[in-house]
């Protein structure tokens, strides 16, 4: 075989890929789910500590920045093993998916209440005291005047931060959660041939390439008139 | 003319940390009364004003805006705001929503308007202020004239017993402020009672009822326009004033 045919052999076997494509494709449906409860939990949990934070007390404040501060140094590799190996000891015993869900919107809700807090303290003071001084009251100063500008300026980072975590749903494969990943890697075990991989990464694109237009779309709807 | 005060602030001191920025100040506005105060940046006089309205809380001190004691904890305070209009010297529009979304948040939020009531208020309001051909045009299309003149109208659109203005021709070209003291002048002779920091000495001169001239936290002197221009007291005011000429 010439170098040529070697690689299409290992990497794009359509023998492989054909008996393998089944159980990809439920990777793939079982990822979107994960996406789609990681993407929900952890923008709304990131959102509404960021609105806490901005309540101004002391020891709120406080919590918020040490679980921020905690859940961005330690990697999610780390704590989904912690949780999904740990627990059991005490009794729980969540599934690998759940333990995959739970640590991934914990980590994107950190990183999203820095992002948007970030936004929040960007909108000058006068916007505060304009609504304040028409009556408007502090959350619906908070709805209606500053986190539209707030959420406008955190909408790319915001979204970079989304996909990068969401990618994250891969690192389900080490707790047995049968997402894209695990199931190209049991493919490659059991065929001897790293095309599933190749049908992965596929997958991968399928369903973030989607995400990447969407995030745009996003960014282009929250740019208002200048 | 005047009449029972619908303003009554006694004894308003002021402090941020060390640096006290009001030492006792009074300041009693009768309905239909412009008062205008003046005075040397930092003297208190913005202070002041954002005390009225309890954007700034008073170290100590009373304060009674149209029989509400503004100070009480039990005050809506928000309820209260509504009925003092305040104007500030950087516009502060809503950058993200038209000139008519302006005016009309508080109106639908505050007020309770159904959308289309709001914006049909909102449209008059900024048809008062001559801009009803801008109503869709966002804060950055307009220009800094016609951003306050959108501002003023999202005050007054709430139908606000007192308005307060903070330095609202300060950060105009000189060749805006003109159509910004029309508006305020319209609003003079519909009665509105006005508080207005300023260094727009001819307006206050032309439209002012009382003069209020503060340095250091305090009331140094006060009068109508004639007298403290024409003949001021006090040695500081005399030295203001003719700062104000070298300009």
């Amino acid at each position: 075989m010439s170098g040529w045919e070697l690689f299409l052999f290992s990497f794009l076997n359509l023998r492989v890929i054909a008996e393998y494509l089944p159980s990809i494709a439920a990777g793939f449906l079982l990822t979107v789910q994960l996406a789609a409860l990681i993407i929900a939990s952890g923008l709304a949990l990131g959102l509404l500590l960021a609105v806490l934070r901005s309540l101004g007390s002391l020891v709120l404040s406080f919590a918020i920045v040490l679980f921020v501060d905690l859940f961005r140094a330690i990697p999610p590799l780390v704590l989904i093993v912690l949780l999904y190996f740990g627990l059991p000891n005490l009794g729980f015993a969540p599934s690998g998916f759940v333990c995959t869900w739970v640590v991934l919107a914990l980590v994107l809700a950190a990183f999203a209440e820095e992002i948007v807090w970030a936004g929040i303290l960007s909108v000058p003071r006068g916007q505060w005291e304009a609504a304040r001084s028409t009556g408007l009251g502090f959350f619906a100063t908070l709805r209606c005047v500053v986190l539209p500008q707030a959420l406008r300026l955190a909408i790319a980072p915001l979204t970079n931060r989304t996909i990068a975590i969401t990618k994250g749903t891969a690192l389900g494969s080490v707790v047995a959660v049968s997402e894209i990943l695990a199931q190209a890697s049991a493919g490659v075990s059991f065929s001897s041939n790293p095309s599933p991989l190749t049908l992965g990464a596929l997958a991968y694109l399928v369903l973030f390439a989607p995400m990447v237009l969407l995030a745009r779309r996003i960014e282009r709807r929250f740019a208002w008139r200048r | 003319m005047l009449s029972r005060p619908i303003i009554e602030a006694r004894a308003i001191h002021k402090s941020f940390g060390p640096l006290k920025v009001l030492d006792g100040v009074d300041l009693v506005v009768a309905e239909r009364e412009l008062v205008f105060i003046i005075g040397p940046s930092g003297s208190g006089k913005s202070t002041l004003l954002r005390c009225l309205n309890r954007l700034e809380e008073p170290t100590s001190g009373h304060i009674v805006v149209d029989g509400i004691d503004v100070l009480a904890h039990r005050t809506d305070i928000n309820a209260l705001r509504r009925r003092i209009g305040m104007v500030f010297q950087s516009f502060n529009l809503y950058p993200h929503m038209t000139a008519l979304g302006n005016v009309a948040l508080a109106l639908r939020r505050v007020v309770g308007l159904r959308r289309r009531d709001a914006e049909e208020r909102a449209r008059s309001a900024l048809a008062r202020v001559g801009l009803a051909d801008k109503a869709d045009a966002y804060p950055a299309q307009l220009s800094g004239g016609q951003q306050q003149r959108v501002a003023i109208a999202r005050a007054v659109a709430l139908e606000p017993r007192v308005m307060l203005f903070d330095e609202p021709t300060s950060a105009l070209d000189p060749e805006l402020v003109g159509s910004v003291l029309r508006v305020m002048r319209q609003l003079r002779e519909g009665g509105m009672t006005m508080v207005v920091v300023s260094h727009e000495m001819e307006f206050a001169r032309a439209a002012a009822d009382r003069v209020l001239f503060m340095d250091g936290g305090r009331v140094i002197e006060q009068g109508p326009p004639d007298c403290l221009f024409g003949a001021p007291k006090s040695d500081r005011l005399r030295a203001f004033l003719r700062s104000l000429e070298r300009h």
